[in-house]
């Protein structure tokens, strides 16, 4: 392992305003995805018409 | 085409993939956080640090795998778009639907660590060199395909057209690929090739693909949870959706 300590994992030898932006971005851009999908979903669920009411309660 | 045992065009119908798709996308989903996350570890934990780059080359486990999944999932947009044309199809532009944003966030994403990788390497965010500039060209073909579909209200003509720009903007992905033979550029060539041994260290190489992998594996579950949305969208007058119990 290349790290002594956390400061120095966060430092990333200097270059740690260039690492971590680029991993936060892909996890964020992943994470939103996820979320945007799950919010699309649910709207996508609403919207179909409900036609038996037994079954309907449980869309 | 019939391969033997499995009769491949039942799944050709919404109705049969709506339900196939949800029984899938926990497994792939599972799939991605596993070689996402040992993928990062070894990365960051066991690969040392490079000699030349220091640890700014750390940025490669993340931009690589994006930027192979920008074109890969380019090529598999552009084939189901050819497929529905040729066959006209429904469930296949709707494939090509379900895939095109992640593509365009992996674009995005190759091009925004690109930049961070290369202000520090480099010493520019930005060359219109032929890797950097075919890839934005890239995004916006992705961009493109999804804006024409949206702005067309008939839904056959709105896959029919964002089909059509899809298969041709292909053409950009073998520029992006061989750009770096192709031109002099500043980007350095490919990372690993299929006939060339590899110029950075195992250790490297094997973060790099798995973290490929799980990006592989993540787009496969959220393009086919799109899929799924887009089935709801589209069919939701159908009286097979309105039956649907969904969970």
């Amino acid at each position: 392992m290349a790290w002594g300590s956390l400061s120095e994992f966060l430092m990333m030898g200097g270059y740690g305003l260039y690492v971590w932006p680029s991993i936060g971005a892909t996890a964020l851009s992943m994470g939103w995805e996820v979320l945007a999908l799950r919010r699309r979903r649910a709207t996508a669920v609403r919207s179909v018409p409900q036609q038996r009411t037994v079954e309907g309660k449980q869309r | 085409m019939k391969l033997p045992g499995i009769n491949w065009f039942r799944f050709s119908s919404p109705q049969a993939l709506y339900p196939l798709a949800g029984s899938l996308i926990p497994w792939f989903a599972f799939a991605a956080v596993l070689f996402i996350v040992i993928g990062l570890y070894i990365g960051f934990f066991v690969a040392p640090t490079d000699f030349q780059q220091g640890d700014a080359y750390r940025i490669i486990f993340v931009h690589v795998p994006a930027a192979w999944m920008s074109m890969f999932l380019y090529v598999v947009m552009a084939g189901w778009a050819a497929l529905g044309l040729g066959l006209k199809v429904r469930p296949s532009f709707m494939m090509a639907q379900a895939v095109a944003p992640t593509g365009a966030m992996f674009t995005f994403l190759a091009l925004l660590t690109g930049s961070l990788w290369g202000k520090p390497t480099w010493g520019t965010w930005w060359v219109w060199d032929a890797r950097l500039t075919s890839e934005l060209i890239l995004l916006f073909l992705y961009l493109g395909t999804i804006l024409l579909h949206a702005a067309i209200d008939d839904p056959r003509r709105a896959d029919r057209a964002s089909a059509v720009f899809a298969v041709v903007g292909v053409v950009n992905v073998p520029i992006i690929y061989f750009s770096v033979q192709w031109w002099n550029t500043l980007h350095q060539g490919a990372s690993i090739s299929a006939t060339v041994a590899p110029k950075m260290a195992a250790i490297m190489v094997a973060g790099m693909l798995l973290v490929a992998v799980g990006f592989w594996m993540y787009s496969i579950a959220v393009a086919l949870t799109r899929l799924r949305c887009v089935v709801l969208e589209r069919e939701r007058h159908a009286s097979w959706v309105q039956e649907l119990k969904v969970g």
